[in-house]
């Protein structure tokens, strides 16, 4: 599903590359964990993943699909098929629930009806029936993310990448974030998630695999969070 | 989408950058109206052209003590020549009558006027105003011929200074175009940055590039239309208040009508949104960076 080949990072001006000779496979299914200190290169390898950025060397290959040769006006394409979470939520303050979550789906074109179908399909999925005409603002945080999660989600992507989706959250709520995402990798969906939080690290057991100043230090089955010495 | 919700889009994102809006359309307008002007100087230009060439003529002025044999041996000379097209003879009581009717509106300069000042003369019509030359070249000398005077010299001039003020339209309208496309470009960047949160999770749930760019495009066609609506005004009241108002006082020469105005209205409104969405679409590129 995704695989990375040699992939070196480096951004203009800076003397150390942001990756350094990375290889990392994921196969379908799958769910990892991406963990890190500051700066590890953890957002730059889910930023190769969306053709945000392209490798200055090495091959990254998403869904089947080489990237370097994936032409400019094919990326949207690209990000249909994977989903997409943050720390600060990014949902549009003037739109109700609904509204945001329908948004991911007006603006590639879908039809109303099937809108008003899907909707209320997802936002049951993700706990939050009942709350549909609600603001943002008017929502607790770990509220909010599951709306964010609705919006990614709502297009049945392939892959749903979390870039430290619990950052902004208590712990309490934090363990119900990632049993949505976990339920969400139930279905068949590869989950990638960069994360901080070591307590969630350790209580899944799924893979990890660690970077360290752009470079791959560990690759565990069921891992825990610890730094390597 | 629905053209009405498209359009009440259109109208929310200019309100939302009200007086940029109004910078661009004034400045849309008053290039273009520049810009029209200057065709319709030119549309004039030709029509006083083709009106003047028609009656402007080789005048051979002859002296005063010119004979009886002379004047009828020029006059022969004249009609024998292929360039020419018709040859009218004019007295010294021909010419005094002329003057009389030309300066009616001075009557002491027609007073003081000497019956016997004006010279007679013979007034050329050729059928290629170019071979004036030939005229000049044959009779310039002749015996009993004083002066040979092209006409067409004098309007030359004159229709060198109005080609200069012509320029000077196209080269101001060119440099306010300059204008207009740098603070359209500017407007589409506050646009796009006051509207990043949206466009930013647009790209993120893969929505294509155009449908990104369109709202932002539109706005700028839009503006760009409104202000060469604006600038098509200006020139109805030109045409209105300056060009009939010279008809009245001004008889002797043809002038634009309405068909010269409708025939540069297309080309401003093409000019207003072609600009406009080159220069959001320029703008764009760079700021909305997939």
């Amino acid at each position: 599903m995704i695989r990375l080949d040699h992939v070196t990072k480096s951004y203009p001006n800076t003397a150390k590359p942001a990756l350094d000779d990375v290889s990392v496979e994921v196969d379908k299914g799958e769910f990892v964990f991406l963990v890190g200190s500051s700066g590890s290169g953890k957002s730059t390898f889910l930023r190769l993943l969306l053709k945000e950025e392209s490798p200055t060397a090495g091959s990254v290959h998403v869904a089947g699909k080489d990237l370097s040769r994936l032409s400019h006006w094919k990326v949207p394409t690209l990000r249909r098929t994977i989903g997409c979470v943050f720390q600060d939520f990014r949902l549009l303050p003037n739109k109700t629930v609904f509204q945001n979550v329908a948004f991911a789906l007006e603006v590639i074109g879908r039809h109303r009806h099937q809108i008003e179908k899907v909707v209320p399909e997802v936002l049951d999925l993700v706990g939050l029936d009942g709350k549909a005409d609600r603001l943002p603002d008017e929502l607790s945080g770990g509220e909010q993310q599951r709306v964010a999660i609705a919006r990614a989600f709502v297009n049945k992507p392939m892959i749903v990448i979390a870039d430290e989706p619990t950052g902004n959250l208590d712990p309490s709520t934090s363990v119900g974030i990632m049993k949505l995402l976990d339920r969400i990798n139930r279905t068949g969906t590869t989950v990638v998630m960069a994360t901080h939080d070591a307590a969630i690290v350790d209580s899944m057991r799924r893979r990890v695999v660690e970077l360290d100043a752009g470079k791959v230090v560990r690759d565990q089955a069921r891992g825990v969070y610890g730094y390597s010495k | 989408m629905r053209a009405q919700f498209v359009l009440s889009e259109i109208l929310i994102g200019l309100r939302r950058n009200l007086t940029m809006t109004v910078a661009v359309i004034v400045t849309v307008a008053i290039s273009l109206a520049l810009a029209g002007s200057g065709l319709l100087l030119r549309r004039q230009v030709d029509l006083m052209k083709g009106y003047w060439y028609d009656r402007v003529e080789v005048s051979i002025f002859l002296v005063d003590e010119v004979t009886e044999a002379q004047r009828a041996s020029i006059e022969d000379d004249l009609q024998a020549l292929p360039e020419v097209e018709r040859v009218e003879y004019e007295s010294k009581d021909d010419a005094y009558e002329r003057f009389k009717e030309q300066f009616k509106e001075s009557p002491e300069l027609v007073a003081n006027a000497d019956r016997d000042a004006l010279p007679e003369s013979f007034r050329v019509k050729l059928k290629d105003p170019e071979k004036f030359d030939v005229v000049a070249s044959a009779f310039a000398e002749r015996a009993g011929v004083d002066t040979v005077l092209n006409q067409r010299e004098l309007l030359k001039t004159f229709f060198r200074a109005v080609n200069r003020i012509q320029v000077a339209t196209v080269v101001g309208s060119i440099l306010q175009l300059i204008a207009a496309a740098f603070l359209i470009s500017n407007t589409i960047r506050v646009a796009a940055f006051s509207r990043r949160r949206e466009t930013g999770i647009m790209r993120l749930v893969g929505a294509s590039n155009l449908y990104i760019q369109l709202p932002f495009l539109l706005e700028g066609a839009f503006a760009g239309l409104i202000g060469a609506g604006l600038a098509v005004g200006m020139l109805a009241l030109l045409k209105v208040f300056l060009v009939d108002g010279l008809r009245q006082d001004i008889t002797f020469t043809a002038y634009v009508g309405w068909s010269a105005l409708w025939s540069v209205v297309p080309w401003l409104l093409l000019l207003g949104v072609g600009l406009s969405a080159v220069a959001s679409f320029v703008t764009l590129r760079k700021y909305l960076r997939v």
